[in-house]
């Protein structure tokens, strides 16, 4: 087992994600995932001799509303590059990409997870740029002939390529950057980043900063990982990274001016990373600024009305659901993770109520339990505000306890009846005192010996008593009964 | 009256008036094409029975466009939805466009009929239409000289009469330089005038499409349908479209020409000199006040221009790999040899069939301007080379920008020389390259530019006498103004009245 101090785990992810608009990049064609090959396209993404292309402005607003949430300076002059090489899917032999003006610059990501004990820091972004993707190459090997056939339908689709400085220093890190980077982007509408379908898309560059034999600080070579496929798949993938390359290390001591940039790609299937094939030269792009498009030029004014229309960012959120309604940080991020509509959802109840606190433990003990459970919607989920706030209410009034408010919450969930008759259909109603009395007074007497331990000095022996009164009658309010027991044998 | 003989203005005013039909028009030029065009081989294709159906059709239902009924050429770098888009390359040899060019649509909404594309340079790069995959075509004046390019075929078709219009495209001079050899009149439009969706990329920044026709107020006809902004676009200008025939006019009274000392070089014929001094001659006595000016940039348009166009020629012909459309190599070779077995890994076949494709499929022009823009775009040779070149058209536009304020336009010579015979050019790429250095400057700074016919070279034994042909160029959108100055030095003379005789006239 390997200390994680014999080196520092240095890592850079390069993100590219889809943007969700309804065209292409350059086109009018349509995006969405999963259509038959070839039938979302036109002469403009399919490289056709004559076709131009015309700039999304709706890719360029999300790409902006994105470099403001992550507190990226938006460039006032931005422009289209080519980036020139030869591939099948890519029909034009260039794709339009931004070289040297992306429309984002500089900016940072923080990344907090309270339940991993991290602290909070923010990872720096070195940029973020527009590009369209290009089409797919599917392998086909039926008929033992290894053809590759080419579907288009991706080619010309939106990419914000998002950039990171190598700040990242674990994979439980990496992780969390991806995840926070996935939730913002979910808050901002900007993409759904879902690794399955691609429109998230990830690789890492990984190496080390160890010590040499004069015990100076230097770096390993970097690796470029690729292949990912999922968020896990890049922890456990750095993690394997990071192992190989220690041990690489203490055979070769080569360090990165020693060595060019290696690309290995993640096996998931034997969770190893494996080397790519070496490009023969290191590819020049020829980049130069594309001809058949403008530049796109922004005021200062026009980037302060991306800012002011930027919606409250999940960062802020947590911060303002601990100082507004009193939650801790734990429920507060585990309730913005859950979306904007959960937050949505919980603030009204919090508002409602006047019970922040009450609201934001219901909310994570049973109703994100229920959602996550039945993989529904919170929009869609059977009680709603007013029911859930009502219940709440009569919770913290002392009118029903918990665990009879749990099975009225229970009952709630398949009788969408108003809070009053779902009480009334479980039966619950107070029980008067006297009746309770009763009952107390009918336990004791079977109980001598919980009665000893109690005046003995063991408070809790009457613990059990409350459990058989429920028993005698479900609607017995558990505080109220052991207040009774306490009194009795007290004044007995 | 022969219906070939009359400009595409007379041809409109008679068709309107109910002189003769659309069908009469077409087959008149049709009958011009099947009497000539086996010798001058203006068209890689002519769709004679198209031509008169479409014709035909006009004439049932009386449609209203502008153009209705009159025969147009086009250069086959043009896209027309299920017609061959060769653009005089192998490459494109069977490739049928999906899709009307923006040109095409406007044009076919005035009524236009197309007769056919016409001949080119190889995805337009050459001077002398000599580099077309599918064969040249000859200069109607004389059949064993070059009609220009590299919208060659274009120029010769209204030169001979085998259709009143033509359009053809202007990278660096590709239309008004053959209209100069061809004794045409040829506009190079402001760049951003006429949409450039549709036409065949060779340089982006550079391409623009352009007329040819008889005269100046034909010119004006066919613009009127064809300017204005296109939103498939992004490089065309949302500068309001004028009525270009309405512009027209004689007086020329207080418009400032400018003649650049720069222009008399070396290089240019002795007979074309005259032609610009007895042409200003002609503009001042309309009116017109010309007088000496600088543009010491020029001589730097050649080379700028080079490196440009080829860099970005060198990305808009990535696409011609063999893998989605047009020629491919190895597919036919593989099937021919019924090789599948011992089939080499994938990478070295994909290397192996996008370098088979490219080089068969390109001429060698077209491959040594892709490798000079390659190289020039490479690491290392960038800022040397493409940013270099650039900053020189920067250079030039302002010059021209400072020259607008003092004049209205630029009058010189087309071309340094008439048309030259086939071959002389050819072994010598640089010198034709040399040939463009009057043309150049106008597309490098997206401006407007005409050629029309000014005069004649003498005969000699190796050719008849030669069109020649002069040039206005202008600011901007000055398109009225060039073509009203054009239209009154030709109703002042009458070089582009002048037809060559087609029979009999050997190589």
């Amino acid at each position: 087992m390997v200390k994680s101090k014999d080196y520092d785990l240095i890592v850079g992810l390069e993100v590219h994600v889809q943007l969700q608009t309804q065209s292409k990049l350059f086109c009018g064609c349509c995006t969405s995932f999963g259509a038959q090959p070839n039938t979302q396209t036109c002469p403009v993404c399919t490289g056709m001799p004559g076709a131009l292309p015309v700039l999304n402005r709706r890719a360029l607003q999300l790409a902006i509303r994105t470099g403001l949430a992550l507190n990226c300076e938006i460039a006032t002059f931005t422009k289209w590059d080519r980036k020139n090489y030869f591939y099948p899917d890519l029909p034009k032999g260039y794709q339009v990409s931004q070289f040297d003006l992306p429309v984002c610059g500089a900016g940072y990501l923080a990344i907090s997870d309270p339940s991993t004990r991290l602290e909070s820091r923010p990872i720096r972004l070195i940029r973020a740029h527009l590009e369209e993707d290009a089409g797919k190459s599917l392998h086909d090997e039926a008929g033992g002939l290894s053809d590759t056939r080419i579907d288009l339908n991706r080619a010309g689709t939106p990419l914000l390529e998002i950039v990171s400085e190598p700040d990242i220093r674990s994979p439980l890190e990496a992780k969390a950057f991806l995840s926070e980077l996935k939730l913002l982007l979910g808050y901002l509408g900007v993409s759904d980043c879902n690794m399955q379908e691609g429109s998230l898309r990830v690789d890492a560059n990984v190496n080390l900063h160890v010590l040499n034999d004069d015990q100076l600080s230097v770096a390993t070579p970097i690796v470029e990982v690729k292949n990912l496929n999922s968020f896990r798949a890049v922890e456990r993938a750095v993690t394997y990274e990071a192992e190989r390359q220690w041990k690489l290390w203490q055979q070769d001591k080569l360090t990165i001016d020693q060595r060019p940039k290696q690309t290995r790609g993640w096996n998931d299937a034997e969770q190893v990373t494996v080397p790519q094939r070496e490009k023969e030269e290191s590819a020049d792009y020829r980049y130069f600024p594309d001809p058949d498009l403008v530049p796109v030029v922004l005021t200062a004014d026009e980037i302060s009305e991306y800012r002011a229309d930027l919606c409250e960012l999940p960062s802020e959120i947590r911060l303002r659901l601990q100082k507004d309604y009193e939650v801790s940080a734990y429920d507060s991020d585990v309730m913005v993770n859950q979306g904007r509509e959960c937050v949505q959802y919980f603030e009204a109840v919090a508002k409602k109520t006047n019970q922040g606190k009450l609201a934001a433990n219901w909310i994570q003990q049973h109703v994100l339990q229920v959602i996550n459970d039945s993989d529904c919607e919170i929009e869609e989920f059977p009680v709603n505000v007013d029911r859930l706030s009502s219940l709440i209410e009569k919770v913290h009034a002392g009118e029903l306890d918990n665990s009879r408010a749990k099975d009225v919450f229970q009952a709630m969930l398949t009788d969408p009846s108003p809070l009053e008759k779902v009480i009334k259909a479980l039966g619950i109603e107070n029980v008067a005192d006297d009746e309770l009395e009763t009952i107390c007074r009918e336990l004791l007497e079977q109980n001598p010996q919980i009665v000893t331990d109690y005046q003995g000095g063991k408070k809790q022996a009457i613990g059990s008593l409350i459990g058989q009164a429920k028993k005698k009658n479900p609607n017995a309010n558990p505080g109220r009964v052991r207040e009774l027991l306490i009194q009795i044998i007290e004044n007995t | 009256m022969n219906l070939i003989e009359l400009s595409a203005f007379e041809l409109v005013e008679g068709l309107k008036q109910g002189q003769f039909s659309a069908q009469e028009v077409n087959s008149s030029f049709a009958d011009q094409v099947d009497l000539h065009d086996s010798k001058l081989k203006a068209f890689l294709r002519f769709n004679r029975q198209e031509c008169l159906e479409q014709a035909a059709k006009i004439d049932s239902t009386g449609s209203k466009g502008n153009l209705a009924g009159i025969p147009i050429a086009v250069k086959d770098v043009i896209c027309i939805e299920g017609q061959k888009t060769t653009c005089g390359s192998r490459m494109l040899e069977e490739f049928v466009a999906p899709y009307d060019a923006t040109l095409i649509s406007r044009l076919k909404k005035s009524d236009g009929v197309f007769l056919g594309k016409t001949n080119m340079d190889e995805f337009a790069m050459g001077s002398s239409t000599e580099n077309s995959a599918f064969g040249r075509s000859c200069n109607p004046w004389h059949f064993g000289s070059v009609p220009g390019g590299s919208s060659g075929g274009a120029a010769s078709c209204v030169a001979a009469s085998l259709a009143p219009l033509s359009i053809g495209s202007d990278t660096g001079g590709s239309v008004r330089q053959p209209a100069a050899f061809c004794g045409v009149t040829g506009l190079k439009p402001t760049y951003g005038r006429v949409s450039r969706y549709g036409l065949i990329a060779f340089a982006s920044s550079l391409d623009q499409i352009g007329f040819f026709a008889r005269d100046a107020r034909d010119v004006a006809l066919i613009l009127n349908e064809s300017a204005g902004h296109d939103q498939r676009d992004s490089t065309s200008s949302r500068e309001p479209i004028v009525d270009y025939l309405g512009s027209l006019g004689s007086d020329l009274s207080g418009l400032k020409i400018g003649l650049p000392i720069e222009y008399q070089s070396e290089g240019l014929s002795d007979e074309i000199q005259a032609s610009v001094v007895e042409a200003r001659r002609v503009l001042e006595s309309l009116g017109a006040q010309v007088r000496e000016i600088s543009l010491p940039m020029t001589q730097y348009g050649v080379a700028a221009y080079y490196l440009i166009a080829s860099c970005e020629a060198s990305g808009n012909l990535a696409r011609y790999d063999g893998a989605h459309y047009g020629f491919r190599a190895c597919c036919q070779e593989d099937q021919k040899s019924g090789s599948a077995a011992s089939t080499p890994p994938d990478a070295n076949r994909l290397l192996e069939m996008y370098c088979q494709t490219r080089s068969k499929g390109f001429g060698p022009e077209v491959k040594r301007r892709i490798m000079l823009g390659t190289y020039a775009l490479s690491a290392g040779y960038y800022d040397a080379y493409y940013l270099q070149a650039l900053k020189i058209r920067r250079l030039i536009q302002n010059e021209l920008r400072e020259a607008f304020a003092e004049v209205d336009m630029i009058l010189g010579p087309t071309t340094p020389t008439p048309a030259y015979r086939f071959g002389e050019k050819s072994k010598d790429p640089l010198s034709m390259y040399l040939g463009d250095i009057y043309t150049v400057v106008a597309n490098l700074a997206g401006i407007p530019a005409i050629s029309f016919p000014a005069g004649f070279s003498a005969e000699n034994a190796d050719q008849p006498a030669m069109p020649i042909g002069l040039q206005l160029q202008g600011p901007a959108f000055a398109e009225a103004e060039l073509l009203k100055a054009t239209w009154a030095f030709q109703n002042a003379t009458d070089w582009h009245q002048r037809r060559p005789v087609l029979d009999g006239v050997g190589a």
